[in-house]
């Protein structure tokens, strides 16, 4: 099946179903870097009636085909780079949480892109506020002078890349716990809540994995 | 032209997808927003006829023969009712176009511009039956009165929607409501319109639009942002 054909490619080979592509010019003005190609927006609205009828294969095609559309959106909002993963988890959730709301005969795309962009704002929201926090603490400004420095930034980018590694291969069980109660700073019972774990599990599976990755970085010779 | 997913973690997306397809179960669609808004307004339909029956619709006509410019102002807040409550109900889809809340604007401006009309007509020609402080007070209270269930039936509405504007979702909610109960109030409206009672009337609507927007809001907002079901 030809899924990635482009605008202009699409309505060169088939400009008899250009009445599709005025269906998403909604999407487009909205979004202009999203594709409008018209026939995987159709794709995914078939995808997400199948998935509200309880359509398990179809649901999980069309999730991982909204990740990009996602990111998408959350960069246009303007999200940081590090930040893009938080925004598409959180959009797949409300997505899970909303998807009644959809009606198949409109565009999902648009659909889409208001959630992402929502959550998006949300991200930036919360980050402004931890980001105004931090600021406030002189003595941290004075101690790190070389923020701006492009050699320390990538420094930094470094450790976060190893700690990421270094949280991917921790066991499953303790991989989520870090995720959600390190990472996204979730309180326990929404993390509780999430997972379906109990909160005693996550917060024993917290601490291994502390243990773990401080024997990793500090620990090892 | 964007940046390749390079620090994109798609094991995690992956675990959380395999998760919520585990979670997958057949769900009801929203009902479309115009079917919504007709059940809403059934029950408004309902309060007036109640209304028309203990009051009869004579008193209403006869004022409206005599002031037509009530009349046009009873219409602007029955248009306003079925704009707002129809905006209310779009903006809980997500992907709809929030421009929509401007549809109730045309509306209000009748309902309003009719109204203070009426208001400065009676100090032209003074002579009509002018409500006392006292009676004004009374509509104050008849609007409250009914926009807090009318307000609480469309919230409940809401409940499965997804407003990602909750706040002005809420004052669509709160103009609605507010309109529909102006327009039951012509029903057994027993005086022309004044400036205090133009007055309190306003006062009304701002507090129903007021209250709706910072309880509605928050009551809407944490519906769109909660977690989970």
């Amino acid at each position: 099946m030809s899924q990635t054909l482009t605008a202009t490619g699409f309505m060169g080979v088939d400009s008899g179903r250009s009445r599709r592509v005025s269906l998403l010019r909604n999407v487009s003005a909205e979004s202009p870097s999203v594709s409008i190609d018209g026939t995987s927006d159709q794709r995914r609205a078939a995808w997400m009636a199948a998935a509200q009828a309880g359509d398990r294969r179809a649901y999980e095609k069309l999730l991982a085909d909204s990740v990009a559309l996602i990111r998408a959106a959350a960069r246009r909002r303007g999200v940081a780079f590090d930040h893009l993963d938080d925004v598409v988890q959180e959009t797949l959730l409300t997505v899970h949480r909303v998807r009644h709301t959809y009606d198949p005969t409109r565009s999902y795309n648009a659909w889409l892109t208001a959630i992402a962009s929502r959550r998006a704002i949300d991200a930036l929201r919360s980050h402004g506020r931890r980001d105004r926090r931090e600021l406030h603490d002189e003595l941290a400004v004075d101690n790190h002078p070389d923020v701006d420095d492009a050699s320390a930034a990538t420094e930094s980018e470094q450790r976060a890349r190893q700690l990421h590694d270094a949280i991917e291969t921790l066991p499953p069980g303790q991989r989520q716990a870090i995720e959600q109660l390190g990472l996204r700073e979730r309180s326990l019972s929404e993390a509780a809540e999430l997972t379906g774990r109990h909160a005693g599990a996550l917060k024993v599976n917290l601490h291994r994995a502390l243990k773990a990755l401080r024997e990793r970085f500090h620990g090892e010779p | 032209m964007e940046n390749p997913d390079v620090m994109s973690s798609p094991q995690s997306h992956a675990a959380l997808i395999d998760r919520l397809g585990t979670e997958l179960v057949p769900v009801r669609r929203l009902l479309p927003p115009w079917l919504r808004t007709v059940g809403w307004l059934l029950v408004v339909v309902a309060i007036a006829v109640v209304l028309l029956l203990h009051y009869g619709a004579e008193p209403m006509l006869r004022r409206w023969t005599g002031t037509p410019d009530l009349g046009w102002a009873g219409m602007g807040a029955v248009i306003t009712t079925i704009c707002a409550a129809w905006s209310a109900f779009a903006l809980g889809v997500p992907g709809g176009r929030t421009g929509w809340a401007w549809l109730p604007l045309p509306g209000a401006l009748l309902w309003i511009g009719a109204s203070g009309l009426g208001c400065l007509r009676t100090w032209i020609a003074p002579g009509t039956q002018v409500a006392s402080l006292h009676q004004s007070a009374d509509c104050l209270v008849f609007i409250i009165s009914f926009s807090i269930p009318l307000s609480a039936l469309l919230i409940l509405m809401l409940r499965r929607a997804c407003p990602l504007r909750p706040v002005l979702t809420a004052v669509m909610i709160g103009l609605a409501s507010a309109a529909a109960s102006a327009s039951l109030l012509e029903i057994c409206h027993s005086f022309d319109a004044a400036a205090t009672d133009l007055l309190t009337h306003a006062a009304a609507v701002a507090v129903v639009v007021a209250v709706n927007a910072a309880m509605g809001g928050r009551l809407l907002s944490k519906r769109a942002s909660a977690p989970f079901p």
